[in-house]
Protein backbone atom coordinates (compact mmCIF):
# COMPACT_ATOMS: atom_id res chain seq x y z
CA UNK A 1 0.00 0.00 0.00
CA UNK A 2 1.62 3.22 -1.15
CA UNK A 3 1.89 6.29 0.99
CA UNK A 4 0.33 8.55 -1.62
CA UNK A 5 -2.85 6.54 -1.53
CA UNK A 6 -3.23 7.24 2.12
CA UNK A 7 -2.92 10.96 1.53
CA UNK A 8 -5.45 11.12 -1.29
CA UNK A 9 -8.34 9.08 0.05
CA UNK A 10 -10.53 10.99 2.49
CA UNK A 11 -11.14 8.34 5.20
CA UNK A 12 -7.80 8.32 6.92
CA UNK A 13 -6.70 4.95 8.08
CA UNK A 14 -4.37 5.28 10.96
CA UNK A 15 -2.90 1.93 11.87
CA UNK A 16 -2.16 1.62 15.52
CA UNK A 17 -3.25 5.17 16.15
CA UNK A 18 -5.28 4.64 19.28
CA UNK A 19 -5.74 2.50 22.31
CA UNK A 20 -3.54 -0.44 21.41
CA UNK A 21 -2.00 -0.44 24.83
CA UNK A 22 -4.04 -0.09 27.98
CA UNK A 23 -1.49 2.42 29.24
CA UNK A 24 -3.38 5.43 27.91
CA UNK A 25 -6.06 5.11 30.58
CA UNK A 26 -3.84 5.50 33.59
CA UNK A 27 -2.67 1.92 33.20
CA UNK A 28 -5.59 0.38 35.04
CA UNK A 29 -7.52 -2.75 34.15
CA UNK A 30 -10.90 -1.11 34.70
CA UNK A 31 -12.88 0.97 32.24
CA UNK A 32 -12.15 4.68 32.33
CA UNK A 33 -14.56 7.53 31.65
CA UNK A 34 -16.27 7.13 28.29
CA UNK A 35 -15.12 3.55 27.98
CA UNK A 36 -17.46 0.58 27.76
CA UNK A 37 -15.15 -2.39 27.50
CA UNK A 38 -11.53 -2.80 28.49
CA UNK A 39 -9.43 -5.89 27.96
CA UNK A 40 -6.05 -6.02 29.64
CA UNK A 41 -3.57 -8.68 28.55
CA UNK A 42 -6.34 -11.26 28.16
CA UNK A 43 -5.21 -14.79 27.36
CA UNK A 44 -7.25 -17.95 26.97
CA UNK A 45 -5.81 -21.43 26.66
CA UNK A 46 -7.75 -24.60 26.02
CA UNK A 47 -6.68 -28.04 27.02
CA UNK A 48 -7.05 -30.31 24.01
CA UNK A 49 -5.91 -33.75 24.98
CA UNK A 50 -2.31 -33.51 26.08
CA UNK A 51 -1.49 -30.26 24.32
CA UNK A 52 -2.54 -26.82 25.38
CA UNK A 53 -3.97 -24.59 22.68
CA UNK A 54 -3.49 -20.90 23.17
CA UNK A 55 -6.54 -19.35 21.51
CA UNK A 56 -6.09 -15.75 22.62
CA UNK A 57 -2.74 -14.30 23.63
CA UNK A 58 -2.25 -11.09 25.61
CA UNK A 59 -5.05 -9.21 23.91
CA UNK A 60 -5.53 -5.66 25.10
CA UNK A 61 -7.90 -3.07 23.73
CA UNK A 62 -10.70 -0.88 24.85
CA UNK A 63 -13.97 0.21 23.30
CA UNK A 64 -15.46 3.64 23.87
CA UNK A 65 -19.09 4.12 24.79
CA UNK A 66 -21.14 4.17 21.62
CA UNK A 67 -18.26 3.02 19.46
CA UNK A 68 -18.65 0.41 16.71
CA UNK A 69 -15.58 -1.78 16.70
CA UNK A 70 -15.06 -4.56 14.20
CA UNK A 71 -12.75 -7.42 14.99
CA UNK A 72 -11.36 -9.15 11.98
CA UNK A 73 -8.97 -12.02 11.53
CA UNK A 74 -8.43 -15.24 9.64
CA UNK A 75 -9.45 -18.62 11.01
CA UNK A 76 -8.02 -19.48 14.38
CA UNK A 77 -7.71 -15.92 15.62
CA UNK A 78 -9.91 -16.62 18.63
CA UNK A 79 -12.64 -14.14 17.64
CA UNK A 80 -15.47 -16.17 19.04
CA UNK A 81 -13.47 -17.06 22.13
CA UNK A 82 -12.94 -13.38 22.75
CA UNK A 83 -16.66 -12.62 22.55
CA UNK A 84 -17.51 -15.52 24.86
CA UNK A 85 -15.03 -14.13 27.36
CA UNK A 86 -16.46 -10.63 27.19
CA UNK A 87 -20.01 -12.02 27.47
CA UNK A 88 -18.94 -13.84 30.61
CA UNK A 89 -19.83 -17.27 29.21
CA UNK A 90 -16.22 -18.28 29.77
CA UNK A 91 -13.41 -16.95 31.92
CA UNK A 92 -9.92 -15.96 30.75
CA UNK A 93 -6.81 -17.93 31.69
CA UNK A 94 -5.00 -14.66 32.37
CA UNK A 95 -5.67 -10.95 32.18
CA UNK A 96 -8.67 -8.81 33.03
CA UNK A 97 -11.90 -7.95 31.27
CA UNK A 98 -13.94 -5.05 32.54
CA UNK A 99 -17.28 -3.83 31.21
CA UNK A 100 -17.95 -1.48 34.11
CA UNK A 101 -21.09 -3.37 35.12
CA UNK A 102 -22.67 -2.87 31.71
CA UNK A 103 -25.14 -5.39 30.37
CA UNK A 104 -23.72 -7.43 27.53
CA UNK A 105 -25.85 -9.02 24.80
CA UNK A 106 -24.61 -11.64 22.39
CA UNK A 107 -25.72 -12.47 18.86
CA UNK A 108 -24.53 -15.43 16.81
CA UNK A 109 -24.23 -16.31 13.15
CA UNK A 110 -27.33 -18.49 13.56
CA UNK A 111 -30.39 -16.70 14.92
CA UNK A 112 -30.70 -19.38 17.68
CA UNK A 113 -34.39 -18.55 18.14
CA UNK A 114 -36.54 -20.98 20.10
CA UNK A 115 -38.52 -22.80 17.40
CA UNK A 116 -41.51 -23.49 19.67
CA UNK A 117 -42.16 -19.80 20.28
CA UNK A 118 -43.48 -17.14 17.94
CA UNK A 119 -41.18 -14.29 16.96
CA UNK A 120 -42.87 -12.04 19.51
CA UNK A 121 -42.61 -14.61 22.31
CA UNK A 122 -38.93 -15.09 21.51
CA UNK A 123 -38.36 -11.39 22.03
CA UNK A 124 -40.63 -11.28 25.05
CA UNK A 125 -38.71 -14.06 26.77
CA UNK A 126 -35.64 -11.83 26.90
CA UNK A 127 -37.74 -9.19 28.67
CA UNK A 128 -39.27 -11.78 30.95
CA UNK A 129 -35.93 -13.21 32.00
CA UNK A 130 -34.76 -9.79 33.11
CA UNK A 131 -37.93 -9.33 35.13
CA UNK A 132 -40.01 -6.90 33.09
CA UNK A 133 -43.59 -7.10 34.43
CA UNK A 134 -46.13 -8.80 32.21
CA UNK A 135 -48.10 -5.64 31.48
CA UNK A 136 -45.07 -3.75 30.17
CA UNK A 137 -43.74 -6.66 28.16
CA UNK A 138 -46.29 -6.62 25.37
CA UNK A 139 -45.75 -2.96 24.51
CA UNK A 140 -42.00 -3.25 24.73
CA UNK A 141 -42.01 -6.34 22.53
CA UNK A 142 -43.99 -4.44 19.92
CA UNK A 143 -41.48 -1.59 20.12
CA UNK A 144 -38.55 -3.93 19.64
CA UNK A 145 -40.17 -5.64 16.66
CA UNK A 146 -40.85 -2.22 15.17
CA UNK A 147 -37.19 -1.30 15.74
CA UNK A 148 -36.15 -4.17 13.49
CA UNK A 149 -38.99 -3.45 11.06
CA UNK A 150 -40.88 -6.62 11.84
CA UNK A 151 -44.19 -5.26 13.09
CA UNK A 152 -46.92 -7.53 11.85
CA UNK A 153 -44.69 -10.61 11.85
CA UNK A 154 -44.76 -11.17 15.61
CA UNK A 155 -47.19 -14.06 15.42
CA UNK A 156 -45.04 -16.01 12.96
CA UNK A 157 -42.84 -18.82 14.07
CA UNK A 158 -39.13 -18.75 13.24
CA UNK A 159 -39.41 -21.36 10.48
CA UNK A 160 -42.00 -19.20 8.74
CA UNK A 161 -39.56 -16.30 8.41
CA UNK A 162 -36.65 -15.77 6.04
CA UNK A 163 -33.05 -15.98 7.24
CA UNK A 164 -32.69 -12.22 7.34
CA UNK A 165 -35.93 -11.80 9.27
CA UNK A 166 -34.90 -14.43 11.80
CA UNK A 167 -31.63 -12.63 12.34
CA UNK A 168 -33.58 -9.42 12.95
CA UNK A 169 -35.77 -11.19 15.52
CA UNK A 170 -32.52 -12.31 17.16
CA UNK A 171 -31.39 -8.69 17.11
CA UNK A 172 -34.64 -7.56 18.72
CA UNK A 173 -34.16 -10.25 21.34
CA UNK A 174 -30.60 -9.07 22.01
CA UNK A 175 -31.85 -5.49 22.33
CA UNK A 176 -34.55 -6.79 24.66
CA UNK A 177 -31.84 -7.89 27.05
CA UNK A 178 -31.34 -4.17 27.53
CA UNK A 179 -27.70 -4.57 26.65
CA UNK A 180 -25.46 -1.53 26.56
CA UNK A 181 -22.84 -3.54 24.75
CA UNK A 182 -23.85 -5.74 21.86
CA UNK A 183 -21.42 -8.50 20.92
CA UNK A 184 -22.06 -9.82 17.43
CA UNK A 185 -20.39 -13.00 16.24
CA UNK A 186 -20.52 -12.90 12.42
CA UNK A 187 -24.23 -12.12 12.64
CA UNK A 188 -24.74 -11.70 8.90
CA UNK A 189 -22.32 -14.41 7.80
CA UNK A 190 -25.03 -16.81 6.67
CA UNK A 191 -27.08 -14.24 4.73
CA UNK A 192 -27.03 -13.36 1.06
CA UNK A 193 -25.21 -10.20 0.00
CA UNK A 194 -28.35 -8.16 -0.71
CA UNK A 195 -29.96 -8.91 2.62
CA UNK A 196 -26.67 -8.31 4.39
CA UNK A 197 -26.33 -4.90 2.74
CA UNK A 198 -29.78 -3.86 3.92
CA UNK A 199 -29.14 -5.15 7.41
CA UNK A 200 -25.95 -3.06 7.59
CA UNK A 201 -28.10 0.03 7.13
CA UNK A 202 -30.58 -1.23 9.72
CA UNK A 203 -27.89 -2.02 12.26
CA UNK A 204 -26.34 1.40 11.78
CA UNK A 205 -29.70 3.08 12.33
CA UNK A 206 -30.52 1.02 15.41
CA UNK A 207 -27.11 1.70 16.93
CA UNK A 208 -27.56 5.42 16.38
CA UNK A 209 -31.07 5.40 17.87
CA UNK A 210 -30.02 3.50 20.97
CA UNK A 211 -26.40 4.63 21.39
CA UNK A 212 -25.21 1.07 21.49
CA UNK A 213 -21.63 0.01 21.86
CA UNK A 214 -20.96 -2.76 19.39
CA UNK A 215 -18.19 -5.28 19.12
CA UNK A 216 -18.67 -6.95 15.78
CA UNK A 217 -16.69 -10.01 14.76
CA UNK A 218 -16.50 -10.79 11.08
CA UNK A 219 -14.18 -12.30 8.49
CA UNK A 220 -15.63 -10.13 5.78
CA UNK A 221 -13.24 -7.20 5.28
CA UNK A 222 -15.80 -5.15 3.37
CA UNK A 223 -18.28 -5.54 6.16
CA UNK A 224 -15.68 -4.35 8.67
CA UNK A 225 -14.78 -1.38 6.48
CA UNK A 226 -18.46 -0.57 5.95
CA UNK A 227 -19.50 -0.65 9.60
CA UNK A 228 -16.58 0.01 11.91
CA UNK A 229 -15.53 3.20 13.63
CA UNK A 230 -12.44 1.18 14.28
CA UNK A 231 -11.19 -2.15 12.99
CA UNK A 232 -9.01 -4.38 15.11
CA UNK A 233 -6.98 -6.95 13.23
CA UNK A 234 -6.11 -10.16 15.00
CA UNK A 235 -3.34 -12.58 14.15
CA UNK A 236 -4.05 -16.29 14.01
CA UNK A 237 -3.00 -19.05 16.37
CA UNK A 238 -2.70 -17.50 18.84
CA UNK A 239 -4.96 -14.47 18.47
CA UNK A 240 -3.09 -11.26 19.12
CA UNK A 241 -3.92 -7.69 18.20
CA UNK A 242 -1.63 -6.90 15.31
CA UNK A 243 -3.08 -3.67 14.07
CA UNK A 244 -5.84 -1.15 14.58
CA UNK A 245 -7.41 1.12 12.01
CA UNK A 246 -9.44 4.15 12.91
CA UNK A 247 -12.01 4.88 10.23
CA UNK A 248 -13.42 8.38 10.66
CA UNK A 249 -17.09 8.64 9.84
CA UNK A 250 -17.42 11.08 6.96
CA UNK A 251 -21.04 10.90 5.91
CA UNK A 252 -22.91 7.87 4.66
CA UNK A 253 -20.80 4.83 3.84
CA UNK A 254 -21.95 2.22 1.40
CA UNK A 255 -20.67 -1.27 0.83
CA UNK A 256 -19.68 -0.29 -2.72
CA UNK A 257 -18.30 3.17 -2.07
CA UNK A 258 -14.65 3.76 -3.05
CA UNK A 259 -13.46 4.57 0.45
CA UNK A 260 -14.89 1.30 1.77
CA UNK A 261 -13.21 -0.59 -1.07
CA UNK A 262 -9.98 1.19 -0.35
CA UNK A 263 -10.02 0.24 3.34
CA UNK A 264 -11.14 -3.29 2.51
CA UNK A 265 -8.18 -3.69 0.14
CA UNK A 266 -5.77 -2.65 2.85
CA UNK A 267 -7.30 -5.00 5.36
CA UNK A 268 -7.19 -7.84 2.85
CA UNK A 269 -3.50 -7.19 2.16
CA UNK A 270 -2.65 -7.19 5.81
CA UNK A 271 -4.71 -10.34 6.44
CA UNK A 272 -3.02 -12.15 3.54
CA UNK A 273 0.32 -11.22 4.95
CA UNK A 274 -0.76 -12.72 8.27
CA UNK A 275 -2.11 -15.88 6.64
CA UNK A 276 1.08 -16.19 4.59
CA UNK A 277 3.05 -16.36 7.81
CA UNK A 278 1.36 -19.69 8.51
CA UNK A 279 2.00 -20.96 4.95
CA UNK A 280 5.74 -20.95 5.28
CA UNK B 1 -35.61 5.55 3.87
CA UNK B 2 -34.91 3.68 0.67
CA UNK B 3 -33.23 0.92 2.62
CA UNK B 4 -36.25 0.65 4.88
CA UNK B 5 -38.60 0.25 1.95
CA UNK B 6 -36.28 -2.20 0.23
CA UNK B 7 -36.13 -4.26 3.39
CA UNK B 8 -39.91 -4.46 3.65
CA UNK B 9 -40.10 -5.41 -0.01
CA UNK B 10 -37.52 -8.13 0.47
CA UNK B 11 -39.42 -9.49 3.47
CA UNK B 12 -42.57 -9.77 1.42
CA UNK B 13 -40.72 -11.41 -1.45
CA UNK B 14 -39.07 -13.97 0.76
CA UNK B 15 -42.16 -15.08 2.62
CA UNK B 16 -44.13 -18.02 1.32
CA UNK B 17 -47.44 -16.91 -0.11
CA UNK B 18 -50.16 -17.83 2.37
CA UNK B 19 -52.35 -20.78 1.55
CA UNK B 20 -55.51 -20.06 -0.36
CA UNK B 21 -58.98 -21.19 0.67
CA UNK B 22 -59.24 -24.91 1.33
CA UNK B 23 -60.67 -26.79 -1.59
CA UNK B 24 -63.17 -29.33 -0.20
CA UNK B 25 -62.73 -31.55 -3.26
CA UNK B 26 -59.00 -31.74 -2.59
CA UNK B 27 -59.53 -32.74 1.04
CA UNK B 28 -61.94 -35.48 0.00
CA UNK B 29 -59.47 -36.77 -2.59
CA UNK B 30 -56.68 -36.73 0.00
CA UNK B 31 -58.83 -38.66 2.48
CA UNK B 32 -59.72 -41.21 -0.18
CA UNK B 33 -56.04 -41.64 -1.15
CA UNK B 34 -55.20 -42.33 2.49
CA UNK B 35 -58.21 -44.57 3.05
CA UNK B 36 -58.49 -47.01 0.14
CA UNK B 37 -55.29 -49.01 0.83
CA UNK B 38 -56.47 -49.57 4.40
CA UNK B 39 -59.94 -50.63 3.28
CA UNK B 40 -58.39 -52.99 0.74
CA UNK B 41 -56.07 -54.50 3.35
CA UNK B 42 -58.93 -55.14 5.77
CA UNK B 43 -61.04 -56.64 2.97
CA UNK B 44 -58.16 -58.98 2.02
CA UNK B 45 -57.71 -60.13 5.62
CA UNK B 46 -61.44 -60.82 5.95
CA UNK B 47 -61.43 -62.71 2.65
CA UNK B 48 -58.50 -64.92 3.69
CA UNK B 49 -60.14 -65.51 7.06
CA UNK B 50 -63.41 -66.49 5.42
CA UNK B 51 -61.56 -68.77 2.97
CA UNK B 52 -59.76 -70.55 5.82
CA UNK B 53 -63.07 -71.03 7.63
CA UNK B 54 -64.73 -72.42 4.48
CA UNK B 55 -61.84 -74.85 3.99
CA UNK B 56 -63.02 -76.59 7.16
CA UNK B 57 -59.71 -76.28 9.04
CA UNK B 58 -60.35 -76.60 12.81
CA UNK B 59 -64.03 -76.45 11.95
CA UNK B 60 -65.07 -77.33 15.50
CA UNK B 61 -63.77 -74.06 16.98
CA UNK B 62 -62.88 -71.69 14.14
CA UNK B 63 -65.54 -69.17 13.23
CA UNK B 64 -65.62 -66.84 10.21
CA UNK B 65 -65.84 -63.05 10.23
CA UNK B 66 -69.64 -63.19 10.17
CA UNK B 67 -70.16 -64.96 13.52
CA UNK B 68 -67.31 -62.97 15.10
CA UNK B 69 -68.80 -59.61 14.18
CA UNK B 70 -72.26 -60.69 15.23
CA UNK B 71 -70.77 -61.82 18.57
CA UNK B 72 -69.19 -58.39 18.86
CA UNK B 73 -72.52 -56.78 18.02
CA UNK B 74 -74.31 -58.91 20.62
CA UNK B 75 -71.75 -58.00 23.29
CA UNK B 76 -72.20 -54.31 22.47
CA UNK B 77 -76.00 -54.39 22.66
CA UNK B 78 -76.82 -56.88 25.40
CA UNK B 79 -73.68 -58.46 26.81
CA UNK B 80 -73.68 -59.34 30.47
CA UNK B 81 -71.66 -57.68 31.81
CA UNK B 82 -71.93 -55.20 28.95
CA UNK B 83 -69.03 -54.64 26.59
CA UNK B 84 -68.98 -50.96 27.51
CA UNK B 85 -68.62 -51.83 31.17
CA UNK B 86 -65.74 -54.21 30.34
CA UNK B 87 -64.02 -51.53 28.24
CA UNK B 88 -64.64 -49.03 31.05
CA UNK B 89 -62.91 -51.22 33.64
CA UNK B 90 -59.89 -51.77 31.40
CA UNK B 91 -59.59 -48.15 30.32
CA UNK B 92 -59.83 -46.97 33.90
CA UNK B 93 -56.87 -49.18 34.84
CA UNK B 94 -55.06 -48.00 31.70
CA UNK B 95 -55.58 -44.33 32.52
CA UNK B 96 -54.63 -44.66 36.20
CA UNK B 97 -51.58 -46.81 35.41
CA UNK B 98 -50.43 -44.64 32.55
CA UNK B 99 -50.87 -41.46 34.58
CA UNK B 100 -48.79 -42.93 37.40
CA UNK B 101 -46.18 -44.08 34.88
CA UNK B 102 -46.15 -40.58 33.40
CA UNK B 103 -45.48 -38.99 36.77
CA UNK B 104 -42.87 -41.55 37.85
CA UNK B 105 -41.19 -41.68 34.43
CA UNK B 106 -41.03 -37.88 34.18
CA UNK B 107 -39.64 -37.37 37.68
CA UNK B 108 -37.06 -40.15 37.31
CA UNK B 109 -36.18 -38.98 33.79
CA UNK B 110 -35.64 -35.40 34.91
CA UNK B 111 -33.57 -36.40 37.93
CA UNK B 112 -31.42 -38.77 35.89
CA UNK B 113 -30.93 -36.15 33.18
CA UNK B 114 -29.90 -33.52 35.73
CA UNK B 115 -27.76 -35.47 38.17
CA UNK B 116 -24.67 -37.13 36.67
CA UNK B 117 -24.21 -39.57 39.56
CA UNK B 118 -27.77 -40.78 39.17
CA UNK B 119 -27.26 -41.18 35.45
CA UNK B 120 -24.15 -43.25 35.97
CA UNK B 121 -26.07 -45.36 38.48
CA UNK B 122 -29.41 -45.98 36.76
CA UNK B 123 -29.06 -44.70 33.20
CA UNK B 124 -28.38 -48.13 31.74
CA UNK B 125 -30.92 -49.78 34.03
CA UNK B 126 -33.65 -47.66 32.41
CA UNK B 127 -32.57 -48.89 28.98
CA UNK B 128 -32.50 -52.43 30.33
CA UNK B 129 -36.00 -52.13 31.78
CA UNK B 130 -37.33 -51.06 28.39
CA UNK B 131 -36.28 -54.36 26.89
CA UNK B 132 -37.91 -56.45 29.65
CA UNK B 133 -41.01 -58.33 28.41
CA UNK B 134 -43.80 -57.05 30.63
CA UNK B 135 -45.22 -60.51 31.34
CA UNK B 136 -42.20 -61.32 33.54
CA UNK B 137 -43.37 -58.70 36.04
CA UNK B 138 -46.70 -60.44 36.57
CA UNK B 139 -45.41 -63.16 38.93
CA UNK B 140 -43.53 -60.50 40.93
CA UNK B 141 -46.67 -58.42 41.16
CA UNK B 142 -48.73 -61.39 42.35
CA UNK B 143 -46.10 -62.24 44.99
CA UNK B 144 -46.07 -58.63 46.20
CA UNK B 145 -49.70 -57.60 45.87
CA UNK B 146 -51.68 -60.78 45.34
CA UNK B 147 -54.28 -61.11 42.59
CA UNK B 148 -55.43 -57.51 42.78
CA UNK B 149 -55.66 -54.36 40.73
CA UNK B 150 -52.41 -53.22 42.33
CA UNK B 151 -50.62 -56.05 40.55
CA UNK B 152 -51.96 -54.93 37.19
CA UNK B 153 -51.03 -51.31 37.89
CA UNK B 154 -47.56 -52.46 38.97
CA UNK B 155 -47.06 -54.21 35.65
CA UNK B 156 -48.41 -51.28 33.64
CA UNK B 157 -46.19 -48.76 35.42
CA UNK B 158 -43.07 -50.89 35.03
CA UNK B 159 -43.94 -51.31 31.37
CA UNK B 160 -44.50 -47.65 30.54
CA UNK B 161 -42.35 -45.58 32.90
CA UNK B 162 -38.91 -46.56 31.50
CA UNK B 163 -39.86 -45.44 27.98
CA UNK B 164 -41.24 -42.16 29.24
CA UNK B 165 -38.10 -41.53 31.33
CA UNK B 166 -35.83 -42.48 28.43
CA UNK B 167 -37.70 -40.13 26.08
CA UNK B 168 -37.33 -37.22 28.48
CA UNK B 169 -33.65 -37.95 29.10
CA UNK B 170 -32.83 -38.04 25.41
CA UNK B 171 -34.81 -34.82 24.90
CA UNK B 172 -32.80 -33.04 27.59
CA UNK B 173 -29.55 -34.47 26.22
CA UNK B 174 -30.25 -33.30 22.70
CA UNK B 175 -31.17 -29.72 23.56
CA UNK B 176 -29.20 -27.82 20.90
CA UNK B 177 -26.06 -26.32 22.51
CA UNK B 178 -26.55 -23.11 20.54
CA UNK B 179 -29.97 -22.59 22.11
CA UNK B 180 -28.45 -23.23 25.53
CA UNK B 181 -25.85 -20.56 24.81
CA UNK B 182 -28.57 -18.17 23.67
CA UNK B 183 -30.64 -18.91 26.76
CA UNK B 184 -27.72 -18.34 29.10
CA UNK B 185 -26.88 -15.08 27.37
CA UNK B 186 -30.46 -14.03 28.00
CA UNK B 187 -29.98 -14.75 31.66
CA UNK B 188 -32.00 -17.96 31.91
CA UNK B 189 -30.69 -19.90 34.88
CA UNK B 190 -31.73 -22.83 37.05
CA UNK B 191 -35.46 -23.44 37.06
CA UNK B 192 -36.19 -20.83 34.37
CA UNK B 193 -33.67 -22.49 32.07
CA UNK B 194 -35.64 -25.74 32.36
CA UNK B 195 -39.05 -24.13 32.25
CA UNK B 196 -38.44 -21.95 29.19
CA UNK B 197 -35.71 -23.73 27.28
CA UNK B 198 -34.74 -27.31 28.11
CA UNK B 199 -38.23 -28.76 28.67
CA UNK B 200 -39.84 -27.18 25.60
CA UNK B 201 -36.82 -28.24 23.55
CA UNK B 202 -37.21 -31.79 24.88
CA UNK B 203 -40.91 -32.00 24.09
CA UNK B 204 -40.71 -33.90 20.77
CA UNK B 205 -38.52 -36.65 22.27
CA UNK B 206 -40.68 -36.67 25.40
CA UNK B 207 -43.85 -37.16 23.34
CA UNK B 208 -42.14 -39.95 21.38
CA UNK B 209 -41.29 -41.57 24.71
CA UNK B 210 -44.88 -41.14 25.89
CA UNK B 211 -46.15 -42.77 22.73
CA UNK B 212 -43.84 -45.74 23.14
CA UNK B 213 -44.73 -45.82 26.83
CA UNK B 214 -48.41 -46.10 25.92
CA UNK B 215 -47.72 -49.04 23.60
CA UNK B 216 -45.87 -50.81 26.42
CA UNK B 217 -48.56 -49.89 28.96
CA UNK B 218 -51.28 -51.34 26.77
CA UNK B 219 -49.39 -54.61 26.25
CA UNK B 220 -48.57 -54.87 29.95
CA UNK B 221 -52.19 -54.19 30.84
CA UNK B 222 -53.43 -57.01 28.62
CA UNK B 223 -50.82 -59.41 29.99
CA UNK B 224 -51.78 -58.46 33.53
CA UNK B 225 -55.53 -58.74 32.96
CA UNK B 226 -55.33 -62.13 31.28
CA UNK B 227 -53.26 -63.64 34.08
CA UNK B 228 -54.58 -61.83 37.15
CA UNK B 229 -58.17 -62.74 37.98
CA UNK B 230 -59.95 -60.14 40.06
CA UNK B 231 -63.30 -61.23 41.45
CA UNK B 232 -66.16 -58.91 40.62
CA UNK B 233 -64.21 -56.84 38.08
CA UNK B 234 -64.74 -57.92 34.54
CA UNK B 235 -62.06 -56.49 32.22
CA UNK B 236 -61.12 -57.11 28.57
CA UNK B 237 -58.27 -59.43 29.51
CA UNK B 238 -60.41 -61.39 31.93
CA UNK B 239 -63.14 -61.68 29.35
CA UNK B 240 -60.67 -63.24 26.87
CA UNK B 241 -59.55 -65.55 29.62
CA UNK B 242 -63.12 -66.74 30.11
CA UNK B 243 -63.57 -67.14 26.34
CA UNK B 244 -60.44 -69.28 26.35
CA UNK B 245 -61.88 -71.57 29.00
CA UNK B 246 -65.13 -71.88 27.01
CA UNK B 247 -63.26 -72.36 23.73
CA UNK B 248 -65.34 -69.43 22.47
CA UNK B 249 -63.45 -68.38 19.35
CA UNK B 250 -65.99 -65.76 18.33
CA UNK B 251 -66.00 -64.10 21.76
CA UNK B 252 -62.20 -64.05 22.00
CA UNK B 253 -61.90 -62.65 18.48
CA UNK B 254 -64.44 -59.96 19.25
CA UNK B 255 -62.28 -58.91 22.22
CA UNK B 256 -59.14 -58.95 20.06
CA UNK B 257 -60.84 -56.54 17.70
CA UNK B 258 -61.72 -54.28 20.63
CA UNK B 259 -58.09 -54.36 21.86
CA UNK B 260 -56.79 -53.56 18.39
CA UNK B 261 -59.20 -50.68 17.88
CA UNK B 262 -58.45 -49.06 21.27
CA UNK B 263 -54.70 -49.42 20.65
CA UNK B 264 -55.02 -47.84 17.22
CA UNK B 265 -57.21 -44.97 18.41
CA UNK B 266 -54.79 -43.99 21.19
CA UNK B 267 -51.80 -44.38 18.88
CA UNK B 268 -53.49 -42.08 16.37
CA UNK B 269 -53.97 -39.46 19.07
CA UNK B 270 -50.26 -39.58 19.93
CA UNK B 271 -49.28 -39.46 16.27
CA UNK B 272 -51.50 -36.43 15.72
CA UNK B 273 -49.98 -34.67 18.75
CA UNK B 274 -46.49 -35.48 17.49
CA UNK B 275 -47.25 -34.26 13.98
CA UNK B 276 -48.73 -30.95 15.07
CA UNK B 277 -45.80 -30.42 17.44
CA UNK B 278 -43.34 -30.95 14.60
CA UNK B 279 -45.31 -28.82 12.20
CA UNK B 280 -45.34 -25.89 14.62
CA UNK B 281 -41.57 -26.12 14.93
CA UNK B 282 -41.01 -26.33 11.19
CA UNK B 283 -39.73 -29.90 11.41
CA UNK B 284 -42.19 -31.16 8.81
CA UNK B 285 -42.48 -30.51 5.13
CA UNK B 286 -45.52 -28.29 4.80
CA UNK B 287 -46.07 -29.16 1.14
CA UNK B 288 -48.10 -32.28 0.56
Amino acid sequence: MSVSNQQVTPPVISPGASALSPADSAGTATVGAGEAVRLTAVSKAYQTGRTELLAVDQVSFSVRDGEFVCIIGASGCGKSTLLNLIAGLDSPTAGQIDVGGRKVGLMFQEPALFPWLTAARNVELALQSRGVPRAARRAETADLLEAVRLSGFGSRRPHELSGGMRQRVAMARALGQNADVLLMDEPFGALDAMTRDLLHDELERICAERTLTVLFVTHNVREAARLGDRVILLSSRPGRVIEEYVLPRTGQRRIDSPEVSEVAARLTDRLREEMGRHGR
Amino acid sequence: MAADQALRGLDNLELQPTEGARDPGRIARKAWTALWPKVLAVALILAVWEAVTLSGWKHLVLKGPGPVFSALWDEMLHGSPSLWGIIGVTLETAVVGYAAALVIGSVVGLLVARIPVLRAAVGSIITGLQTMPSIVWVPFGIILFGESESTILFVVILGAAPSIAAGLISGVDYTPPLLLRAGKTMGLRGFALYRYLILPASLPAYVAGMKQGWAFAWRSLMAGEIVVQIVGQFSIGQSISVDQQNLDFAGASAMLIVILVIGLVVDTIFTKADTSLRRRRGLLETAT
